[in-house]
């Protein structure tokens, strides 16, 4: 509860100097000190499992207090992932407590460990794994001190929700057990203890923590914080990259009701006013009063892919030999180019942050994915030092990876620093948030492969082209606002994310048995459009292309698609799912009937994370290309399943979302900027398109470790509908989305 | 001064009589069901009630309101006493970020009013005004199915009463 079950200031009295600071300073700076600065008498060890290998001690993950509250912290947020629940669920089940006496505080500066970003898919991967650890060795650490204590052998103990009891009835409470103690020790590898059979908590699908609230109107997300003397801001963006605010005119904005200040710093420009609507009108006419010129033009979203394969790239080969591979003599050659368009993430609230100014102290409240790296580009932006910037995670609306989070709290930051001493909360408007999100990157893949005539394939080549898929800060050139004020702050050079997790060739190194497999990826560093990670980054169109090619292989060589893909599948637990589904969604009595196709794919999330296989069916209207979709079945293996249904939600839901991404869903831009502003813009899936049906099957893996699970259903979710697709109207559509006019196109032939 | 009637309560306002219900909700009333989300009319996340039909508050301006009984998420029940809509969410788990959620079941509970026991097709419809992005549709369609189960409950002990 780092969020709002602590901001319970009055309202009033904030001007009178009470509020923010005093519970800015109410955290206990030991804590601070301990978080930041880590590990004081030991180096941070490789070795340790998830997290703790840069946050080897225990008191940075628990805290227990003489009075038995027991607080357990994470670096990781809360994203609507569930997090908050299943980190809970680790704690508790390895200290053997009851569930709700954990509490679990999450990203703050002032008082987590420093996690980096909440993505990938690693929040149950470090820091799951480092509360995993953490709380068993400080529950075997506690029967010891109990056993000295009772002078009984630790075997004659047993531990009933935080109380050890002996034999012979006597009782100690953790809290009395620990009272005076530092729990500054270095946690080591609890692996052989760890007795997955006896668990009670972990593996069962305990309510989401958060959801009540949520649904019945609590104070859930930082756009809900309301902070006494708080007044509201707005911002005006330039109509597109590079142009220059040459000529402003504020006489009639500065008389408007309301109005407080009209911040301008060279091109950043923004007002503040003491009412929310007041300020929206005040943006309005400040937007009007504004002249701008010049600025970059973009490229027509007509010819961006050859746009893009023109540009200046770096050129590897990832897998495989370093020239392409000839088909032999007789084989069936296929070649396909695939294409994805920039996509948004689109959050459906837009970017908010909270900032207050006081006594030289910025605090920022923020759904920034991470609250350090957000800090320190803020501080270098606003040329203070990272200590007096506070950053407080707070939640927003789904982000699926970089949005508008951090830009909003640079927003926040700016307009603060405008008008010290009153909080000022900044909200997007919708089309800043359409037009000024980075995008999931535009892409091209190349294949060319072969199939004997005994069905091998003996020849892979695949190639693809991609703009970055992470230009977080880091610097405060990432931050957009950062890039507007004066002195301007330029973006860092964008890097790619090397092998085997990769950004843009993420997924595209095929995990099936393919001998000479030759995989080349094409970074372009330069951005049309400003890209960055949007949830499963390369992989959903990586897993989209490779999924389909797999297919077309498997048409050419006239074998089942799911006999293809286990005929090279080795991993047993890759199998596993591939089977699951096959079973589940009756593959091989499936009826065929004209208008409706099935597809299949697979893929283990990063090759190195969950595996997840989908199958779905669909209908086509011939007349109109209108796809329909039928009944999904998802499988997914994340190693131990500590909340069966929280992998359910995520599995389900980013299917959605992909058949989202994939039926409809392109940014469209020309030489005068992004004009996909609205929802009618950027049409995004709606109730009556929803599938028929999802059903997710969760495989368990009892003390296996656990696997990034939030992003692993995209890219099979992608392939499965393109291959259903094809099967329906016996054509291959291998241009994203798959609109109804492409339908028509491909089934006229 | 613009009087509201609000989950049964008045409520005075000096706000200019254009602004959108959502910001005198938001910020005069401190209510947090309704939120904000594209501003436009096209994502339903500011949907309230106005004598029982669905309506945008982030574009309806409080001058419209006056003669109207607004009924928001909070009116529907609390987190110790969750409305019958809002309780089939919470058993359902219907919801990811949780952001679309109070517009989806102002909208279920609208359809319910009319409707108590709708089918898929009409569910569909009724909710095709909400977006959401994390793909939480088919928990959201399930939750419905079970409120309705509820509402026919309730609607047919409350016959049962009457006779
Ligand atoms: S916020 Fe009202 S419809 Fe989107
Ligand atoms: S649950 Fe996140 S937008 Fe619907």
């Amino acid at each position: 509860m780092n969020a709002l079950g602590q901001l319970k200031f009055p309202r009033r009295s904030l001007l009178k100097g009470g509020g923010a600071l005093v519970l800015y300073f109410a955290i206990s700076p030991a804590r601070v000190l301990l978080a930041q600065e880590g590990a004081p008498t030991a180096a941070p060890s490789a070795e340790l499992p998830g997290s703790l290998s840069e946050y080897p001690f225990l008191d940075a993950w628990i805290r227990i207090d003489s009075d038995d509250t027991i607080t357990v912290f994470t670096g990781k947020a809360e994203l609507g992932q569930g997090i908050r629940t299943a980190l809970t669920q680790v704690a508790a089940e390895q200290l053997k407590v009851d569930f709700p006496r954990i509490k679990l505080l999450t990203a703050d500066t002032a008082q987590t460990p420093n996690e980096g970003y909440t993505a990938a898919s690693h929040s149950m991967e470090k820091s799951g794994t480092a509360i995993l650890h953490a709380a068993a060795y400080l529950r075997r650490t506690i029967i010891g001190l109990a056993a000295e204590e009772l002078g009984v052998a630790a075997d004659n103990l047993k531990v009933e929700d935080g109380i050890v009891v002996s034999s012979a009835g006597e009782r100690r409470s953790y809290g009395q057990l620990v009272s005076g103690r530092s729990l500054h020790v270095t946690v080591n590898d609890q692996s052989e203890f760890f007795a997955p059979d006896s668990y009670t908590v972990m593996g069962q699908s305990v309510p989401r923590v958060d959801i009540p609230g949520k649904l019945t109107g609590k104070p859930s997300y930082v756009h809900d914080l309301r902070l006494g003397g708080m007044v509201h801001a707005r911002i005006v963006r330039p109509p597109r990259r590079g142009a220059r605010l040459a000529k402003l005119d504020t006489s009639e904005v500065d008389r408007m009701p309301g109005v407080l200040r009209v911040v301008r710093d060279s091109n950043y420009l923004g007002v503040i006013a003491e009412g929310e609507f007041q300020a929206i009108k005040a943006m309005q006419a400040l937007q009007a009063a504004a002249q701008w010129e010049g600025g970059t033009s973009l490229p027509s979203d007509t010819d961006i892919y050859g746009h893009l394969m023109q540009l200046p790239a770096d050129i590897s080969v990832i897998n495989g030999p370093q020239t392409p591979q000839s088909p032999p003599e007789g084989a069936k050659i296929v070649e396909a180019t695939y294409t994805r368009p920039y996509q948004m993430h689109g959050s459906i609230g837009p970017s908010c942050a909270v900032g207050l100014f006081q006594n030289d102290q910025l605090t920022i409240w923020s759904h920034t994915q991470g609250v350090y790296p957000d800090r320190a580009a803020i501080a270098e932006m606003t040329g203070m030092d990272e200590q007096s910037v506070h950053l407080i995670h707070m939640e927003g609306a789904g982000c699926y990876g970089h949005n508008g989070a951090d830009d909003a709290a640079a927003d926040a930051a700016l307009l603060a620093r405008a008008l010290p001493d009153r909080p000022v909360r900044i909200q997007w408007m919708r089309d800043h948030e359409h037009q000024w999100e980075p995008y999931g990157s535009a892409m091209i893949v190349r294949a060319k492969g072969s199939v004997s005539g005994t069905g091998d394939i003996s020849s892979w080549n695949y190639e693809v082209w991609s703009n970055p898929h992470t230009t977080r800060p880091g610097p405060a050139g990432n931050l957009l606002p950062a890039q507007l004020i004066s002195g301007a702050f330029k973006p860092e050079a964008p890097t790619n994310i090397p092998q085997p997790a990769g950004g843009a060739d993420r997924n595209a190194v095929p995990e099936y048995r393919i001998p000479n497999a030759r995989v080349v990826e094409h970074f372009i560093a330069e951005m049309p459009l400003r890209t960055s990670a949007l949830r499963s980054l390369g992989a959903y169109m990586n897993v989209f292309a490779l999924e389909s090619f797999v297919d077309e292989l498997a048409l050419a060589a006239g074998v089942d698609p799911v006999e293809f893909r286990l005929a090279r599948l080795e991993d047993p637990r890759a199998r596993h799912v591939v089977t699951t589904v096959a079973d589940a969604f009756d593959w091989t009595g499936w009826k065929r009937e004209p208008g409706r196709g099935r597809g299949f794919a697979y893929a283990r999330y990063k090759n190195l994370a969950a595996y997840c296989a989908v199958a779905i069916d669909l209908d086509v209207d011939r007349a109109t290309g209108r796809i329909k979709l039928g009944s999904a079945v998802a499988a997914c293996d994340s190693g131990q399943a500590v909340n069966p249904d929280g992998i359910r939600n995520q599995i389900e839901g980013g299917l959605v979302q992909s058949a989202s991404w994939t039926l409809f869903e392109q940014v469209h831009f020309n030489a005068d900027g992004v004009q996909s502003v609205d929802w009618a813009g950027y049409p995004i899936m709606r109730f009556p398109s929803v599938p028929a049906a999802v059903e997710v099957h969760v495989v368990d893996r009892p003390g296996e470790p656990f696997l990034g699970t939030g992003e692993a259903s995209q890219g099979p979710a992608a392939a499965a509908i393109a291959n259903a697709v094809a099967d329906a109207i016996g054509a291959r559509i291998r241009d994203l989305p798959l609109l109804p006019e492409r339908v028509r196109t491909a089934m006229r032939g | 001064m613009i009087t509201l009637r609000v989950n049964g309560s008045t409520f005075d306002t000096d706000s200019d009589p254009e602004t959108p219900l959502l910001y005198v909700l938001r910020n005069e009333m401190e209510l947090n069901g309704a939120k904000f989300g594209c501003g436009l009319g096209q994502c339903g996340s500011c949907t309230v009630l106005a004598d029982n039909r669905p309506i945008f508050s982030c574009l309806t301006p409080i001058a419209m309101l006056s003669e109207r009984e607004i009924t928001t998420l909070e009116g529907l029940g609390s987190i110790d006493d969750p409305g019958p809509v809002q309780r089939a969410f919470i058993e359902e788990q219907a919801a990811q970020c949780g952001y679309c959620i109070p517009g989806m079941i102002m909208r279920a509970h609208a359809l319910l009013l009319q409707n108590s026991a709708p089918d898929e097709a009409a569910i569909r419809e009724a909710l095709e005004p909400s977006l959401c992005r994390c793909g939480t549709h088919l928990r959201i369609l399930r939750a419905v199915h079970r409120a309705s189960d509820g509402f026919q409950e309730q609607t047919s002990a409350a016959g049962e009463s009457t006779q």
